[in-house]
């Protein structure tokens, strides 16, 4: 972390929480900032190393029940994403990583354990897992409009009076049926696992704005076209 | 082998005559259909079939097609093989590959990772075969960490002798909980799934390559007796012999398959120097691998269903002018989630010409972008191929990878070659 005009992403933990295309939220928004002529700088933080607290942007990605449970626990040992949060960073988690940024998330029996605590949301279990295309109406506040993805999860996720949802579902679960995702400041998480950002680039570009401010356009390319095709095929659903 | 009860006699017979006539009638190769048939009239009947015989069960998330091929091709040394050669890996399809064979006394079978404690429990084989595991299609399949530990569980309840990839820490650790086995040193390109130990999750230390231990709990790499040697094509055998693998499959992969193919024959007795010989005749494996000749052009087919598969066929290309076409679906047996396509490093593929096919080529468009490639859409084989003999009428050669619907597709327009 020596550029110290470049913006820092930061991805924890790849070795644990890394299950499904995580790595391309990682790279579209690097290429969203590069295009604008915003450098950056990706660091990659493993299980076994500390959490270095002068990050903009936080990435934390899906993972098997039991590679979230040890996340949880080293991330809780480290404090450093805790004492960023705190600073006011940017924090985008998602599936296995939104659920142990909250304050409770449920294991594989449904026992409650200690979440990170920078989102006031708890997690348990459903009845069903949710598995399939999923439509959600962002928080019109946020500028993002309509986002979609696909959700492989478990979870069900209750949102505390200090967080409010991200989106309201059109298609498929999230947290309840109801909402999808959640945000509190700049630390936002939600069920659209993997890709999350290539798939709706209008989100990236909110984590992109909280940083830096006002954002140059950019030419509609790939990602709008994905967005649009996905779109159109999870509403014929 | 032993004579059958009538009873299941009579359930072999009907789940035969099912299989016939679901291919007289075109709907199938009857591998399905006829297991059953077969088990609706007899529920012991796998149980039944097995017994008697030397049976070997192949298992990974890739390759278990090809490695129960290539065992096969080995065992036919000895006279007949029961095996489901047509990739109907599960209890159904086996007892189809057994009643089809009811004279043969050795089999190999290809398993499902899900169904492998299940078929080992009901079959008692002699051979569990092991290579790999990896993040694959997960909207239907197990978590992989789950898996393994299925997997171990079952080992540690039954007699079977394990063949096991040692360089695959999960591999390595399921197959540590048999009673016996032999460690094939076969390598392991994809590690993104096994830098965590599958005993404690410590992070793993992993220098130097194939090595791997865990400094937390001193989970480690077995000692291995056989090993393949990628740069020198070189399979090491036990005693220390060096023989040349020079296979007509391509790739690491395929002499991963191989070394684990020998070591399994070794244990029928078969000597690696005449298993190797006889792997060397098999040239494709239901269609994959193979080529087909095209409006003049030879076309690769290469199937690649996830990122561990997707790595190994870019390490297979032909050199840089060579184009290649991706293909990619998203139908139910490809899975529904295209997110693995984020997985993958495309930026070896920035000096090549690229297209890109399939239903969901927007994905692999962005991804592609993303990485910096350039590329070009297209729809159909034959379209890319009338796009590049208009630049350059020399043409001979084009390299295709695609999943598996998009794969099938593919061939079912050029004939079921095999």
């Amino acid at each position: 972390m020596t550029n110290t005009s470049a913006l820092r992403i930061v991805w924890i933990y790849p070795d644990l929480l890394s299950t499904y295309g995580d790595q391309g939220n990682v790279l579209i928004l690097k290429r969203r900032a590069e295009l604008r002529g915003i450098p950056t700088e990706i660091v990659h933080v493993h299980s076994s190393d500390s959490v270095p607290e002068q990050g903009d942007i936080y990435l934390l990605g899906g993972g098997e029940d039991r590679p979230q449970i040890l996340a949880a626990e080293r991330l809780r040992a480290d404090g450093g994403l805790a004492r960023a949060a705190a600073r006011g960073a940017c924090v985008f988690a998602v599936c296995a990583g939104y659920q142990i940024i909250g304050e409770t998330y449920g294991d594989d029996e449904a026992n409650p354990l200690p979440g990170v605590g920078i989102l006031d949301i708890r997690s348990g279990r459903g009845q069903a897992r949710a598995v399939g295309e999923i439509v959600a109406d962002v928080e019109p506040s946020l500028g993002v409009g309509r986002i979609t993805g696909f959700e492989n999860h478990q979870g069900r996720t209750a949102i505390g009076p200090s967080a409010r949802p991200l989106s309201t579902t059109v298609r498929g679960i999230g947290n309840d049926d109801r909402t999808e995702g959640a945000y509190q400041g700049q630390v936002l998480g939600t069920y659209l696992h993997g890709p999350a950002l290539p798939r709706n680039p209008q989100l990236a570009d909110l984590l992109l704005r909280w940083r830096v401010g006002q954002l140059a356009p950019l030419a509609p390319s790939w990602g709008e076209r994905l967005h649009d095709e996905r779109m159109a095929a999870a509403l014929r659903q | 082998m032993s004579e059958l009860p009538l009873r299941a006699q009579l359930a072999s017979v009907l789940g035969r005559s099912a299989a016939s006539l679901s291919r007289a009638t075109g709907r199938g190769d009857g591998s399905v259909i006829g297991g059953r048939v077969a088990l609706k009239v007899e529920p012991d009947l796998l149980a039944k079939l097995a017994r008697g015989r030397r049976l070997a069960l192949v298992s990974a998330t890739n390759g278990k097609t090809t490695t129960t091929r290539l065992i096969a091709q080995a065992l036919r040394e000895f006279g007949d093989v029961a095996t489901n050669e047509y990739g109907a890996n599960m209890p159904t399809g086996h007892i189809t590959a057994l009643s089809d064979n009811r004279s043969a006394v050795n089999g190999v079978l290809e398993v499902d990772e899900k169904y492998l404690p299940q078929v080992l429990l009901a079959t008692q084989p002699a051979f569990v075969v092991l290579m790999n595991l990896s993040r694959d299609q997960m909207d239907r399949a197990s978590e992989i960490n789950l898996l393994a530990k299925k997997w171990r569980t079952a080992l540690g309840k039954s007699n079977a002798h394990v063949i096991a990839n040692a360089d695959d820490p999960l591999v390595a650790w399921a197959g540590l909980g048999a009673p016996n086995a032999t460690w094939v040193s076969a390598g392991q390109r994809w590690k993104e799934d096994s830098w965590c130990c599958p005993e404690c999750g410590g992070h793993l230390r992993r220098e130097a390559d194939p090595h791997w231990e865990c400094p937390e709990c001193g989970l480690a790499r077995p000692r291995t007796s056989w090993a393949v040697e990628n740069e020198t094509d070189t399979l090491v055998t036990p005693e220390g012999q060096r023989i040349k693998l020079r296979m007509n499959l391509p790739g690491d992969a395929n002499r991963a398959n191989a070394a684990i193919a020998a070591a399994t024959a070794a244990g029928y007795g078969i000597h690696p120097e005449r298993t190797v010989e006889r792997l060397r005749e098999v040239t494709s494996v239901a269609g994959r691998y193979t080529s087909v000749v095209t409006m003049g052009v030879e076309v690769r087919l290469l199937l690649s269903k996830n990122p561990a598969g997707w790595l190994e066929s870019f390490a297979v290309l032909d050199p840089p002018r060579t184009p290649v076409i991706l293909a990619v679906n998203a139908q139910i047996p490809d899975g529904k989630d295209t997110s693995w396509l984020w997985d993958v490093d495309y930026t070896v593929l920035r000096d090549r010409r690229v297209f890109v096919m399939g239903e969901r080529r927007t994905d692999l468009a962005l991804r592609l972008e993303t990485d910096g490639v350039r590329f070009e859409i297209a729809d159909r084989v034959d379209e890319v191929l009338g796009r590049l003999k208009a630049e350059q009428p020399d043409i001979t050669k084009v390299d295709l990878i695609a999943n598996y619907t998009a794969f099938q597709q593919i061939r079912t327009a050029y004939g079921r070659v095999q």
